[in-house]
């Protein structure tokens, strides 16, 4: 078998709180090949962001303690580095883009000083040559006047060139493999556009891998290549992009493919949405995160935990309706399971 | 009782900064909106889409210009008529976290309408309160606990029925889905769908994500940095935009479905410019495709193009 550039094994991540231990990731386990656009959709609380964190290192310990897994960049382990090896691989051969472009970037530093200390930390550039590279990547991400922008402050630009200049700063370095917590999240949706565009053309130019995390299912449908669904902290399906949107196999994927309307719909429909919350983390139930929402729950979602149904090739699905036992959908729906 | 409940003309809202300059936020809008309709209004952020609600529910006064609502002149009321106004145009937040006061009880934040203007006293006013949650999809029980205890669906919910307990005829809704999750946003779009049809409720529904404008909306209109630049039924705007900047906006869109036939994007060049010192003649023309000479020149008039269908661009004044 080939070895994927990135794969998480069993990652499980839990925080420590005053209500108790909250199980934000429960044994997630999903891989990333070389040049690959991997999404991890999923809402506030399913674990998303906290895997990512976990793969670069950020989960603050304590409260927060990886319990279990690894991850294997280029077959070493992650979670095995010192802060110093860590440290050697951040930015050189792993790197992260987050939501906020406001926050993310020092205030008091002109931007192009901030793109040359991650070459200088990372690779051996020093001074003017480090400063060429830093106007090299501020003019490959679309910013015009790349040296006069160079000596200016964040303040003095947009919310979506922000984005450009933390991509340009995650990118500077040429890593294996581009992490991007909801990067355009806090865009507007032409800038959003944008930014998207020059994140695959990067992608092609540097042939990184990008795991991309959104709530967002036209971005994911636009970017990626793979999909990971991810709920109660859990990935409860993974498939190629049009796999996942042509024969979704876990409940709470169609559902949240129901919830969002249809611009090209010439009627109105009503949503469907998913009643219900998401699970309660500190006592996460025994059996399937989803079953207390899931319209077709039988009472086997509720005592045991479905193991990944593999559907096709590169299609799992934790879910007892893939399981060759279960009733077929029409008879659990003429059995009245569907609520709606 | 005529057909239009808020007419809008030529309203301006300018703020002051500094010494001479000032945002110009709305410049000269006028719209009307119908009873029973839902008017979406789309725009990026610093359109002026919020101002403009504000400005409607008197959160703001508008620089100039009026706003007249079921033949009364917002700017000309006396005493009585400002406290019933301010019962039937309400308001619901984008952020459930912030607009709920954390140290009142949630039945003490849904009754304070009652409250002020005396609607209901004692057990009237309680059980007012539970039908009120009821209504929103809570439960009674949910009266005595804090905000804290809710997830921000509910407190959305929360901030439904403070608005309806003063039987209000206009709701403006701000960005009211936008800090929820994408399987709750359903939910609260289906309540609002429904109070809308219970009550004989009147909606401006201000937000960012098209798709679900479109989908609660009867008509849209679409500003960009202060001004309208389009407004016709959801639909035909949709499948027909005229101005460039609705195109643009609309081909932006991700659309769920990998397959989906690509529409040609238009990616647009650059940021909005400041709205403290916005271009010449037409704001868009720093970025739109199809600028010509008089764009920078003259400011496009809003004219109805095609029937109920009215945009403020030089390409359609033959």
């Amino acid at each position: 078998m080939l070895e994927h550039l990135l794969e998480v094994n069993n990652l499980e991540v839990s925080f420590k709180t005053y209500g108790g231990e909250v199980q934000a990731v429960r044994d997630v386990s999903f891989h990333v090949d070389k040049g690959e656009i991997l999404a991890i959709v999923g809402e506030s609380g399913s674990g998303k962001s906290v895997t990512v964190q976990s793969i670069m290192g950020l989960i603050p310990t304590p409260p927060g303690k990886i319990k279990n897994g690894e991850v294997l960049l280029e077959g070493q382990d992650l979670l095995k580095l010192s802060k110093r090896e860590m440290q050697k691989v951040k930015g050189s051969k792993i790197s992260m883009v987050f939501q906020d472009p406001m926050t993310s970037l020092n205030p008091t530093m002109k931007v192009g000083k901030q793109i040359a200390e991650s070459i200088t930390t990372h690779q051996n550039i020093k001074g003017p040559e480090a400063k060429e590279r830093a106007i090299d990547m501020i003019r490959r991400v679309g910013i015009s006047n790349p040296a006069e922008r160079y000596e200016q402050y964040p303040h003095e630009f947009s919310g979506g060139m922000r984005q450009r200049i933390m991509i340009a700063i995650a990118l500077a370095c040429h890593p294996k493999v581009l992490l991007a917590d909801e990067p355009t999240t806090a865009l507007d949706v032409t800038i959003q556009a944008q930014v998207l565009d020059l994140m695959k053309n990067l992608k092609d130019e540097m042939d990184t891998s990008i795991i991309l995390i959104t709530h967002d299912l036209g971005v994911v449908a636009e970017t990626a290549e793979r999909v990971a669904v991810m709920y109660g902290g859990m990935i409860v399906e993974t498939a190629p992009v049009n796999e996942l949107f042509n024969n979704p196999k876990h409940p709470y994927t169609w559902g949240l493919l129901e919830s969002i309307p249809d611009i090209d719909a010439a009627d109105k429909k009503r949503l469907v949405p998913i009643e219900g919350a998401p699970p309660d983390l500190f006592s996460p139930p025994k059996g399937c995160p989803f079953a207390p929402r899931c319209k077709y729950a039988m009472d086997v979602c509720v005592e045991e935990m479905p193991p990944a149904f593999s559907i096709d090739s590169g299609h799992e699905a934790k879910c007892w309706l893939n399981d060759s036992r279960s009733p077929a959908l029409k008879e659990l729906v003429s059995a009245g399971r569907q609520l709606s | 009782m005529t057909e239009t409940i808020i007419q809008i003309e030529q309203m301006k809202k300018y703020y002051p900064i500094g010494k001479e300059k000032t945002v110009k936020s709305v410049d000269d809008i006028s719209i009307e909106i119908k009873r029973g309709e839902t008017f979406g209004l789309v725009g990026e952020s610093g359109s002026g889409k919020s101002t403009l609600g504000k400005t409607i529910v008197g959160l703001e006064d508008p620089t100039s210009g009026k706003i007249v609502y079921n033949d009364l002149d917002l700017s000309q009321l006396n005493k009585k008529q400002k406290r019933q106004i301010n019962r039937e145009i309400q308001v619901i937040f984008q952020d459930p976290h912030a607009s709920l006061n954390p140290r009142m009880r949630v039945g003490d934040i849904i009754a304070e309408g009652i409250d002020a203007h005396k609607l209901a006293t004692g057990k009237n006013r309680q059980d007012r309160v539970y039908e009120l949650l009821e209504r929103v999809g809570l439960q009674p029980e949910h009266a005595k606990r804090y905000p804290h205890e809710f997830s921000g669906g509910q407190r959305q919910r929360i901030g439904i029925a403070r608005a309806l307990a003063v039987e209000p005829k206009f709701i403006v809704a701000d960005e009211p889905i936008s800090a929820l999750d994408v399987s709750i946003q359903a939910q609260v779009i289906n309540l609002l769908e429904d109070l809308k049809e219970q009550e004989d409720l009147t909606y401006l529904f201000i937000a960012h994500d098209l798709g679900m404008v479109k989908h609660i909306s009867d008509r849209i209109g679409v500003m960009y940095l202060g001004k309208m630049m389009e407004l016709s039924d959801s639909d035909e705007l949709f499948h027909e935009p005229l101005h460039p900047y609705t195109k643009a906006l609309l081909s932006a869109i991700p659309i769920a479905n990998p397959e989906a036939e690509r529409r040609e994007r238009i990616v647009l060049e650059g940021d909005p410019p400041s709205p403290v010192d916005p271009p010449s003649g037409c704001r868009f023309r720093t970025r739109c495709p199809f600028a010509m000479d008089v764009c920078a020149k003259e400011v496009p008039e809003w004219r109805e193009v095609k029937e109920k269908h009215w945009t403020a661009c030089h390409l359609y004044n033959n």
